[in-house]
């Protein structure tokens, strides 16, 4: 379980990027957080890995107060991709790449390797494997970085914009390998702007909009709320656009939907089985 | 008028082992708004790598064919001059942004041009309302969210006055809200007379504002047309292209016996054509 107990924390003292965050979010969970640009979302996760420290309040990891952990020990629990990979990826071929970091965490070679291998195929890079990470297209580049986090299956998965630079194909791929992990026991937040893949995947979502969170429940709740969308910069999900514009023309259709299948079930209806 | 075209175009990095290009043949108009979408490394950014003379001048490599912007061969022409008529927008903005404020950010294009003074400061000042900067205006890039800097990005790509705006997976740094309104701006842009090429995946965000879409894969163009015939094509499935959720219901409603008269790009005119056949 992660606690964060009232989080305060500005850059350099001034600018203000979380004022006062409180959140517990449970082992095996799968949770977004969302939200304006700026709102604080990176600042949020590198609390949880210790990358950051709050100025005011605690962050636990379990019963644990982060303030007496190490980077090192948080980070053997707590694997973090950023956002721009190339903050993250610095040797001369994908495979060193994931070996490297596996290899600090004291894997042995064989292990090391046999992750390496597997969560690689997983992510459709291997072919890729001799290649040099900064030879590869962006949407490539993102992968080598999540691989690299992934392939020591942390406890805790924290993805700072996993989908960046993803075809719809990989975004799937990505997804299916997430909620493997997840399925394993792991806790997996992503930190995204993308709506439909938060939608698809992601049983709760946290909104934020300077340096507070302004909405934490479940995903269709929190993404089809017109007030939180206002406050946070979220637009309508695709469907809930559909539903909306559907229930001024039909006013006993829900404005609040955001799957696909729940618009095909209501349009049918409609189309089908007269006005309802 | 011609403003692009791709003449039998072939291209591969130094290194790599299979083409980033193969003999690509396209052209582009004055004033189309093109959204260029296929799998992540199928030459998306190489396509548009070679409009601007990134490639071959900047990224070296094995060439077949031409590549013509406003009819200079990309072969003979500097990068400094083909920038003028094909400004680019990278992935990451902040590995594009050089400077220590916004303000000598927008004006570095044009004073490295030899603009006069005066007309810097003009554009610089235009830019800075168009792309909403008044707040940020001294701010240094690295003190920015992702989505501002790209705003500001793509406010001194256009502070050099290129003819075409090539962007590439300009929203995906950004909150949907500001996503939204770089899509305005691109659209606004491309309705004063830019011709707009823009690489996206999430195609459910621009194939409403897109007057052509063009379909790559492993280096080729596979598809090339109108929104609503390419998202329709069965070959969007086989590679792996995000076709929008309004057009995925017209196509489940399609196979439960039920047509809707035109294929909807967004909610709003997935609703409307629902209204309408009801009403028939």
């Amino acid at each position: 379980m992660i606690m964060l107990e009232n989080v305060q924390f500005a850059y350099e003292g001034i600018y203000s990027a979380l004022r006062g965050v409180s959140l517990q979010i449970n082992t095996g969970e799968r949770i977004a957080i969302m939200g304006t640009n700026g709102a604080g979302k990176t600042t949020l996760i590198k609390h949880i890995n210790g990358l950051l420290r709050p100025q005011n309040g605690r962050v636990f990891l379990d019963e644990r107060n982060t303030a007496h952990m190490s980077v090192a020990e948080i980070a053997r629990e707590v694997g973090l991709v950023f956002q721009n990979p190339d903050h993250q990826l610095f040797l001369d071929t994908v495979e060193k790449e994931i070996l490297f970091g596996l290899k600090k965490l004291g894997f042995s070679e064989e292990e090391a390797k046999e992750r390496s291998s597997s969560t690689l195929e997983k992510l459709g890079l291997t072919d890729l494997i001799e290649r040099s990470p900064f030879s590869l297209s962006g949407g490539e580049r993102k992968r080598v970085a999540l691989a690299s986090v992934l392939a020591s299956h942390p406890r805790i998965l924290a993805l700072d914009e996993p989908t960046i630079g993803q075809d719809a194909l990989q975004k799937r791929y990505l997804a299916e390998l997430l909620m493997e992990m997840n399925e394993a026991g792991k806790t997996v937040i992503v930190v995204t702007h993308d709506i439909e893949f938060v939608i698809e995947y992601f049983p709760r979502t946290i909104a934020m909009a300077d340096g507070q969170i302004i909405a934490d429940g479940l995903t269709g709740m929190v993404l089809s709320n017109s007030k939180v969308q206002e406050l946070c910069s979220l637009t309508s999900p695709q469907m809930t656009q559909a539903a909306k514009a559907l229930a001024s023309y039909f006013p006993t259709v829900s404005d609040r939907m955001t799957q696909l299948d729940e618009l095909e079930a209501t349009i049918t209806q409609i189309l089908e089985g007269g006005r309802i | 008028m011609v403003l692009v075209k791709f003449d039998n175009f072939s291209f591969k990095y130094i290194g790599a082992e299979t083409l980033a290009l193969r003999k690509i043949d396209l052209t582009i108009e004055e004033g189309e708004y093109v959204v260029i979408t296929g799998p992540s490394g199928c030459g998306k950014t190489t396509l548009c790598r070679a409009i601007n003379g990134l490639v071959p001048q900047f990224h070296r490599g094995y060439i077949a064919g031409h590549v013509y912007v406003d009819s200079h061969d990309t072969r003979e022409n500097e990068v400094a001059k083909l920038s003028t008529i094909a400004g680019m927008v990278f992935q990451q903005p902040e590995n594009q942004l050089v400077t220590l404020n916004v303000e000598k950010e927008i004006a570095f294009g044009p004073e490295n041009l030899g603009v006069p003074p005066d007309e810097i400061r003009s554009r610089v000042e235009e830019a800075i309302q168009l792309f909403n900067l008044e707040q940020l205006r001294q701010k240094h890039p690295h003190e920015m969210s992702g989505g501002e800097q790209q705003r500001v990005a793509l406010a001194s790509i256009l502070a050099m006055k290129p003819r075409i705006l090539i962007a590439d997976e300009p929203t995906s740094n950004l909150d949907p809200k500001s996503a939204e309104s770089i899509l305005k701006i691109l659209c606004y842009l491309n309705k004063q007379g830019m011709t707009v090429i823009l690489v996206e995946h999430r195609l459910d965000l621009v194939s409403q504002d897109a007057s052509r879409i063009i379909l790559m894969n492993e280096g080729s163009i596979v598809a090339d047309g109108d929104p609503r015939e390419i998202l329709t094509l069965e070959v969007c499935n086989e590679i792996g292209i995000g076709i929008p959720k309004a057009i995925q219901i017209y196509r489940r409603l399609k196979q439960n016996g039920i047509t809707l008269p035109e294929v909807p790009l967004s909610g709003h005119e997935l609703a409307k054509l629902v209204k309408e056949v009801s009403q028939a």
